[in-house]
């Protein structure tokens, strides 16, 4: 059976990770390669560079950091942050990442997602979709530019977009929940994927171990992504790993 | 000293990193001599079954890995590096493959979500050198859609999807192939790697 794949995100700044608060006070918590190396011999399924850099004009940093992350981890590495062209899907993927995960810029013209998978595969296309729920309550739109943004686009209907258009993965980010480390976003999470067969990882809000546990039993989504519980030494992989075991969550143990 | 067959077909350096890791020399190359030399080879791939067999023939690397393979030199395919060990694939277009095992390619037939992608657990089938490191459910990384359709006595490996069992691991005798990536599988993958060492006679 697949194994749930639990995955942690290293936010992204000129070269250094950071982790904030809703997108803002952010703090310097280490190297990006060191950490990610550390939840490998974790037994992390997968790491997220996430460059939270507005735009790609450091893009020599990152390339060196997508370099060095690939040739020293032994599990996947998907990059994500500023990608806004089939050439920084290009650059990001033949520096050795895996997968490359595209926001703001697969709103602005769809059909990237299209060519993208097209020319690299569904397998490396990851959308990122950060949502919040309407004051009404009547739904989710869709928000860029770090959550500033309104887009006014229905998250469902962009959702199943992303699917039509090649996406292989969804990377679902809670505005509502994110940094405020009280657990996932149950209802959003049930609510795509209840009309996506593709993957969907839960992203925003993880606190412990046991919102970790909570998106699995209450969902059935593919991943869950945490940085803050990881970076900060509350919890490891390992840890969140052996509380899935005792609930019956198929993941993978190391040895 | 170990060979990675450069034949154009997607990135090569991840498997030549996992090499280094385990302090395996591993030199990427498509150089006849070179290849001649190898005393294993490895056949990586990303991409589409044509594609990589039009490139194997393009570079004429076919009658060379047909003479090693007669020379018993130890051979590792990956991903569609092991695809193309077999006779046929239907990828695309049906098109003939290197036929060093028996069987075909063809998209999985499988009541779950393809691509198959993620990690998921080996079970045993057949004994093989290969596997002598790693044990029954362990996970390795998969990406694919299409897969090994293999004769019993070839299969070393499989894993639960679906309603289908997915072909991991195939080998005979010096011919051997992951459908998985080792290169991305963590402490697993090394000691599949490993395992191939030991197997090439330096």
């Amino acid at each position: 059976m697949l194994a749930k794949r639990i995955i942690p995100c290293l936010d992204i700044k000129n070269g250094k990770v950071v982790k904030g608060v809703h997108f803002v006070g952010l703090q310097e918590v280490g190297d990006p390669v060191e950490l990610a190396k550390k939840y490998d011999l974790q037994c992390a399924d997968e790491v997220v560079f996430l460059d939270i850099t507005a735009t790609y004009e450091n893009r020599d940093i990152i390339k060196d950091l997508i370099e060095r992350g690939a040739s020293e981890l032994s599990i996947p590495l998907a990059v994500g942050g500023g990608i806004r062209t089939i050439d920084d899907f290009r650059m990001i993927l033949s520096s050795g990442a895996d997968k490359v995960s595209v926001n703001s810029a697969a709103i602005a013209n769809p059909q990237l997602i299209k060519e993208a998978s097209d020319e690299f595969g569904v397998q490396c296309v990851v959308v990122a979709i950060d949502a919040k729920q309407r004051d009404d309550k009547s739904g989710y739109d869709v928000y860029v530019a770090g959550g500033r943004k309104n887009t006014g686009i229905d998250l469902i209907e962009w959702a199943q977009q992303c699917e039509a258009l090649g996406a292989g993965e969804i990377l679902l980010t809670s505005m509502d929940k994110d940094g405020t480390r009280d657990g996932f976003d149950i209802d959003m999470l049930n609510a795509v994927l209840q009309v996506v067969s593709i993957p969907v990882i839960a992203s925003g809000g993880c606190g412990g171990i046991e919102d970790i546990i909570e998106v699995f039993e209450k969902t059935n989504c593919d991943g869950a992504l945490a940085a803050s519980l990881f970076h900060y030494g509350e919890a490891t992989i390992d840890e969140v790993k052996e509380e899935c075991k005792k609930h019956n969550i198929p993941v993978r143990r190391n040895k | 000293m170990i060979v990675i067959i450069d034949y154009n077909v997607g990135n090569l350096k991840s498997v030549e990193n996992a090499f280094l890791r385990i302090g395996v020399e591993a030199i990427v190359s498509r150089d006849h001599n070179m290849v001649r030399q190898a005393k294993g080879i490895v056949l990586p791939g990303v991409g589409t079954f044509p594609v990589a067999m039009e490139n194997l023939r393009k570079y004429d690397l076919i009658d060379i890995l047909n003479e090693r393979k007669e020379a018993g030199i130890p051979i590792l395919g990956i991903c569609l590096g092991m695809q193309i060990l077999f006779e046929k694939g239907y990828e695309v277009k049906e098109t003939e493959g290197l036929g060093f095992l028996h069987g075909e390619v063809k998209l999985m037939e499988v009541d779950a979500k393809i691509p198959h992608m993620g990690w998921n657990e080996l079970i045993f089938k057949n004994k093989h050198p290969l596997v002598k490191n790693i044990k029954e459910n362990d996970y390795v990384y998969f990406v694919h859609s299409y897969m090994a359709y293999v004769n019993d006595d070839e299969l070393i490996a499989y894993c639960e999807y679906g309603n289908e069992k997915i072909t991991a691991i195939v080998g005979k005798e010096n011919v051997m192939g992951c459908q998985f990536h080792p290169e991305k599988s963590g402490y697993i993958g090394k000691q599949i790697l490993l395992a191939f060492k030991e197997m090439v006679v330096c």
